[in-house]
């Protein structure tokens, strides 16, 4: 049986309550939502701390609340619960499909919304039992066998990267499916620590740097995710790769939301990659802005979105399938919004936006 | 273990209700709920797979919601909050509709995957008495089985749904749903 390591256990009942435990403690406190990102990073070794801050107890994390001017999820919200919630309009259909597709139907009954955002980047290296670790001789995300985020916002380098053994960052992949539909929506979220609360946009949560992925303090505590109103001329939609119709984490994904004039042309767009860097990476749109989406700006759209990506040899698939695939799903993505019938989207759109019926 | 100092990670007794009858079982704060259930209540029906929320072999009902039980710490539990795990599914001596179909229809080889696949399927038919084969997969997304190749598994839990007594819709009459 694989075991998770003792550690201290305190439940607090409100956030800022958790922000001052784990801002007191220092490096060795742990937050905990639904557990399906921390346990199994406990279990395999990755993680070590002598304190866990359980947020079951935060009734208001578990809350959501609509409103005109949008939807806001508390961070605590389930997977599950945001994916089917009723206040989500067909035009937060990115949101229903990056929450409903992501990992497994279980997994997403414990999973939360705010977990997702702040679930650590992943690694073929790194995503390892600590023996198979130990035997390479461990990693830069993990140079003594535990992830080290405090080393790594300090600047400090220490061990190598596999995937890029001359360099001297991390290049574990980012991961959440939830933090590009979001980004594409337009979102933000409140976080909050022992002093008071900021608010920010999921664009700007996440840093490049597979060792200390999120631009939180150590002890800010997210708390809301608010979801803007979008109106009826926004269309968006959520394509995530992967290998198997469930439980996989997206090897490349797009997010994108789109609002188009009557007359067919681009008013405002946003789009966001998942799986092909540290962190979500933003789209520039300014491209499609005044245009129709013909097939040719289609093509040269997703051209130019996948050439920031950076898919290296640490997820399953070839890193080059991913990049002439993530195009075409940019380009597949594109073409759904543009109101092209499911059937004419292709083989890849039954594979990665099969979760929902098209809205 | 009593030795620790006391920091939380000795073990506290916790109540909770595990298939219908109250049980007071001592959980450290380290303790998934699939270890407080084989180790600590001699429930071993639950299986541990990957132990790591990748296969779905764990799977129990926490109010009657399929989590992993490998990735859910016990001291997480409310006091009295009810978990079902496959030893409560049978009636006595008598299978449920959803054990005697898997039976019947091929839903089994090993077996290992099998307490997971049930317990996830009961919840699918508590929520969704009529499902559709899609329906049914969906919700078995989550639960690997490297024997059967699924379809007698989506079969049993089809053929499963009449017999599984559910409450009457509003209005139906009253004894529609007998058991086998």
């Amino acid at each position: 049986m694989m075991r998770c390591p003792p550690f201290r256990y305190l439940a607090p009942e409100t956030a800022a309550e958790a922000a001052r435990l784990v801002a007191a403690h220092g490096p060795g406190a742990a937050l905990l939502a639904g557990g399906t990102d921390l346990l199994p990073r406990l279990k395999r070794g990755q993680a070590a701390p002598d304190l866990v801050v359980g947020l079951t107890r935060v009734a208001a994390l578990r809350r959501a609340r609509a409103g005109a001017d949008g939807l806001e999820l508390g961070a605590g919200v389930t997977l599950a619960a945001t994916a089917r919630h009723a206040a989500l309009t067909p035009a937060h259909r990115a949101l229903a499909l990056a929450a409903g597709g992501a990992a497994t139907p279980h997994v997403r009954n414990m999973g939360t919304l705010g977990g997702n955002l702040c679930a650590d980047t992943r690694c073929g290296y790194y995503d390892q039992p600590r023996p198979w670790r130990e035997a390479i001789g461990f990693c830069l995300k993990a140079p003594a066998g535990c992830a080290e985020p405090a080393a790594a916002r300090a600047g400090e380098v220490a061990g190598t990267c596999w995937v890029a053994p001359g360099g001297r960052r991390c290049w574990a992949v980012a991961s959440s499916d939830a933090a590009p539909a979001l980004i594409a929506l337009g979102a933000e979220v409140t976080v909050c620590s022992g002093e008071g609360s900021r608010r920010l946009a999921v664009a700007a949560l996440h840093r490049d740097d597979g060792r200390a992925p999120l631009l939180l303090a150590p002890g800010e505590v997210l708390t809301t995710i608010h979801v803007p109103a979008l109106g009826p001329a926004w269309r968006t939609t959520y394509w995530k790769l992967r290998r198997r119709g469930s439980f996989d984490f997206p090897v490349g994904a797009v997010a994108l939301a789109v609002r188009l004039a009557a007359s067919g042309e681009v008013l405002e767009a946003r789009a966001a990659l998942g799986g092909v860097a540290s962190r979500p990476l933003v789209v520039e749109t300014d491209a499609l802005l005044g245009r129709r989406l013909d097939d040719e700006a289609v093509g040269a759209f997703a051209e130019a979105a996948v050439a920031p990506a950076r898919p290296l040899d640490n997820t399953d698939y070839q890193p080059a399938w991913r990049r002439r695939a993530l195009r075409e799903a940019v380009a597949g993505a594109l073409r759904e919004v543009r109101g092209d019938p499911p059937e004419a989207l292709g083989v890849l759109a039954r594979a990665a936006a099969r979760v929902l019926p098209r809205a | 273990m009593e030795h620790a100092p006391a920091t939380g990670r000795t073990r506290a007794l916790r109540r909770l209700l595990v298939n219908g009858e109250p049980v007071d079982v001592p959980v450290a704060p380290h303790e998934t709920l699939l270890e407080v259930l084989r180790e600590g209540l001699g429930l071993t029906g639950t299986k541990h797979g990957c132990e790591l929320g990748e296969c779905g072999a764990c799977a129990v009902l926490v109010d009657g919601v399929p989590v992993l039980a490998c990735l859910t710490l016990a001291v997480e539990l409310a006091e009295h909050q009810r978990v079902d795990t496959i030893e409560g599914l049978a009636d006595g001596a008598r299978l449920h509709p959803l054990q005697e179909a898997f039976a019947a229809l091929g839903g089994l080889q090993c077996g290992y995957c099998t307490p997971g696949m049930l317990m996830t399927a009961k919840a699918l038919l508590a929520r969704e008495p009529r499902p559709t084969a899609a329906q049914v997969r969906e919700a078995l997304a989550g639960n690997l089985c490297r024997c059967t190749g699924y379809g007698p598994i989506v079969e049993a839990v089809l053929a499963a749904a009449p017999h599984v007594a559910g409450p009457a819709p509003l209005g139906a009459p009253a004894a529609a749903e007998a058991r086998p």
